[in-house]
């Protein structure tokens, strides 16, 4: 019979692990699964995109281009001459109520933010109010670390050094009464971007943490005084400053400039009527064939106006739904497996 | 004598350890070679090629997204990807996965495999792993890679969050599409193993859900408070993965990658069934009453496998005609045989054949 005793200690273990016996789930692709699956999933998504498209259908968006690169177009007398503070209108009307909340963006086009040499060009720990940073930036964002006199530049880099600096007031004409509509630039930005990603050095006043070092080139005013009047929105936790540090992903983008604040008139919106941006254009951006744009827009449980989303969802389930036809008709046709 | 071959198999035993030594695999008795190539062989065959296969797609996959991304941000090599992604990326969040796979996939089980030696003919004619197979994989990445960066590009081009907050910045965008490429290489991976052992439902699922946690533990205030400067995606995770239109674009990308690997596997599979498939719907459909393999009755055998030269011999032993003893012999009563190691689906225990005592 089976000798054991002396062949054991060469046998081989013979356990369900070594002998790749485990007990294992063995699923194939049959018919039973796949075309109630692609129906299932293609009558699911064509739900979906329903719901997608038609709520995207209903968000309103007005877009407003304020380049000014050809005669004739809005604020083109400010993109042709080389003067600060040129300030410059749009005028646009209303026939329907623009639903609330609004928001007000600003767009850039062609504006490369993912560049990867200026998505380097920042120093988070300066950002954060680590004051050993501000004596000595870091140096990755060179060449917007030190000024041409040697002193440290704070913020550093191009990121900070590109901020965004047109600034808009919306006017409401009705019945000959022009009133100022209230913009609120609270909470614009993401909560962890102000409440933990950037900090400002915990010196008061702010202005003596700034101590020997300089503006950006490219500011108009120190970062202690991008909102002197509010100081949990001045410094490094401005909520412009952090919408703009957000760099974007691709070269097209807008940002959050303000809300339309939902009180008084506005209560529902925007209502019908003539209006009037008052921008004042400070930030160049012909000279890369760039566009600037106003947008308003308004959301919902998706987010902005994105019609992609819906019509994608719609044309895959609708193919799914011919998929499943396709195979159910090869399925009966060949009938595998029958036959060895 | 044979010079070139693809693997050198010794025997053990009387005749000295030489060939034992000198080969790459070695057993004890020729019978083995039967379970060596038809089983051993051809799973590692299969394997091997599933494995290199899978391993090509997931890194086409993930670097023609990168690629894609150059377009639009102006050639700048710009990663899409944030750079601990790309770190962990074959490392940690696909190693585990492709591994389970390549140790424990088997399409069809042992005694199948010796039941129908056909199957190991792919291996011979070098079906799995060839030219055309590698521009398949290659261009099955080219089509995930594109579905993976484009789908999101459309659904984030002027996107915002529900509140109205920016979500298209590049640390959710870069967010956003590890997700969409983890998911779908997982999938895939899903697809490919056609045998799922606990340990490969265990590294699936843990390099699956092992990426949430390691970016929410990696991208939280306590790592931001360490190394304020080392995370640049921190918050992304929070920001993004509260949104319905993230999902529904991760929720699209996926499927749209997926169903048409499915729809293909399962139109080939009707209309040109290979052997392995007919072989594994018949499994399926046969499972319990595995035949068993067509073998040498399992009785006692007074015949020894050895062939020696310089012995006397088994002049005697074949003279005796002990071996002609006509014994009532019907298949069916093998399968009766209840305590038959085959029947009970139970490991075959290969006795040794005890050596007459030689007569002097």
């Amino acid at each position: 019979m089976v000798k054991q005793e002396s062949e054991s200690a060469n046998r081989p273990d013979n356990t369900a692990f070594t002998q790749q016996r485990l007990p294992a789930w063995q699923p194939i692709l049959s018919a039973g699964i796949v075309i109630p699956g692609f129906v299932l999933i293609g009558l699911a998504f064509i739900g979906i995109g329903v719901a997608l498209f038609v709520t995207s259908r209903s968000i309103q968006v007005l877009e407003l281009d304020y380049t000014g690169d050809s005669n004739g177009s809005p604020c083109s007398s400010c993109s042709q001459s080389v003067v600060t503070n040129c300030k410059c209108s749009l005028n646009f009307t209303l026939t329907t109520l623009f639903q609330g909340p609004v928001f007000f963006y600003y767009g850039l086009s062609n504006y490369f933010q993912n560049y990867r040499r200026y998505g380097a060009s920042k120093d988070d720990n300066q950002l954060y109010g680590d004051l050993s940073y501000f004596t000595s930036p870091s140096s990755s964002c060179s060449p917007y670390d030190y000024d041409s006199s040697k002193k440290p530049i704070v913020p550093c880099g191009s990121i900070a050094n590109s901020m965004f600096n047109d600034t808009f007031t919306l006017t409401w004409t009705v019945n000959g009464t022009t009133n100022n509509v209230p913009l609120d630039g609270k909470g614009i930005a993401w909560w962890t971007d102000y409440n933990i990603k950037y900090r400002n050095p915990s010196v008061t006043p702010l202005k003596n943490a700034f101590n020997g070092t300089v503006k950006p080139i490219n500011w108009a005013k120190p970062a202690y005084e991008l909102d002197a009047s509010d100081p949990s929105n001045n410094g490094f936790v401005n909520q412009d400053f952090l919408v703009w540090m957000r760099r974007a992903a691709l070269p097209n983008f807008r940002k959050l400039y303000r809300r339309i604040d939902a009180s008084g008139d506005y209560q529902k919106g925007l209502p019908a009527g003539n209006y009037t941006i008052d921008i004042a254009y400070n930030y160049p951006v012909r000279a890369f064939n760039g566009a600037k744009k106003i947008v308003f827009s308004n959301v919902s449980w998706m987010g902005g106006r994105n019609e992609f989303l819906g019509i994608a969802y719609l044309v895959i389930g609708s193919l799914c739904v011919v998929m499943s036809i396709v195979m159910l008709i090869v399925y009966a046709k060949f009938k595998f497996p029958d036959e060895e | 004598m044979i010079k070139v071959a693809h693997i050198g198999v010794g025997i053990s035993g009387q005749e000295g350890m030489q060939a034992v030594l000198s080969s790459d695999f070695s057993f004890a008795q020729f019978r083995y070679l039967q379970r060596l190539l038809l089983v051993h062989g051809r799973w590692s065959y299969i394997r091997m090629c599933k494995f290199l296969g899978y391993f090509f797609y997931k890194n086409f996959t993930f670097t023609l997204v990168q690629f894609w991304y150059a377009f639009f941000c102006g050639f700048s090599a710009q990663t899409v990807y944030e750079d601990w992604f790309i770190t962990f990326y074959n490392m940690v969040y696909t190693a585990l996965p492709v591994l389970g796979m390549c140790l424990f996939d088997q399409d069809v089980n042992d005694r199948w495999s010796l039941y129908h030696p056909q199957l190991y003919a792919p291996g011979q004619k070098n079906q799995y792993f060839n030219k055309k197979a590698f521009v398949s994989y290659l261009i099955h990445g080219c089509y995930c890679s594109l579905i993976i960066f484009f789908i999101p590009w459309a659904s984030m081009n002027d996107a915002v969050r529900n509140d109205g907050k920016d979500i298209v910045s590049h640390p959710s965008f870069a967010f956003l599409l590890q997700t969409c490429l983890l998911i779908v290489v997982h999938t895939q991976l899903s697809l490919d193993t056609y045998y799922w052992t606990a340990v490969n439902h265990f590294f699936v699922w843990l390099s699956t859900i092992g990426y949430f946690a390691i970016s929410v533990t990696m991208y939280s205030n306590g790592m931001f408070y360490v190394f304020p400067s080392s995370f640049p995606l921190f918050g992304a995770a929070r920001n993004t993965l509260n949104q319905p239109n993230v999902w529904l674009t991760i929720f699209l990308t996926f499927l749209l990658c997926i169903l048409p690997v499915v729809a293909f596997r399962f139109i080939f599979i009707q209309l040109r069934p290979t052997i392995n498939d007919k072989v594994r719907y018949k499994m399926r459909t046969e499972e319990l009453t595995a035949p068993a393999p067509r073998r040498l009755l399992r009785r006692r055998s007074t015949r020894s496998g050895y062939a020696f030269s310089h012995s006397q011999g088994y002049g005697d032993l074949v003279t005796s005609r002990k071996f002609l003893i006509k014994r009532p012999l019907k298949m069916t009563a093998l399968f009766t045989q209840t305590d038959s190691s085959i029947f009970q689906n139970q490991p075959q225990h290969y006795r040794t054949i005890a050596e007459e005592p030689q007569s002097p």
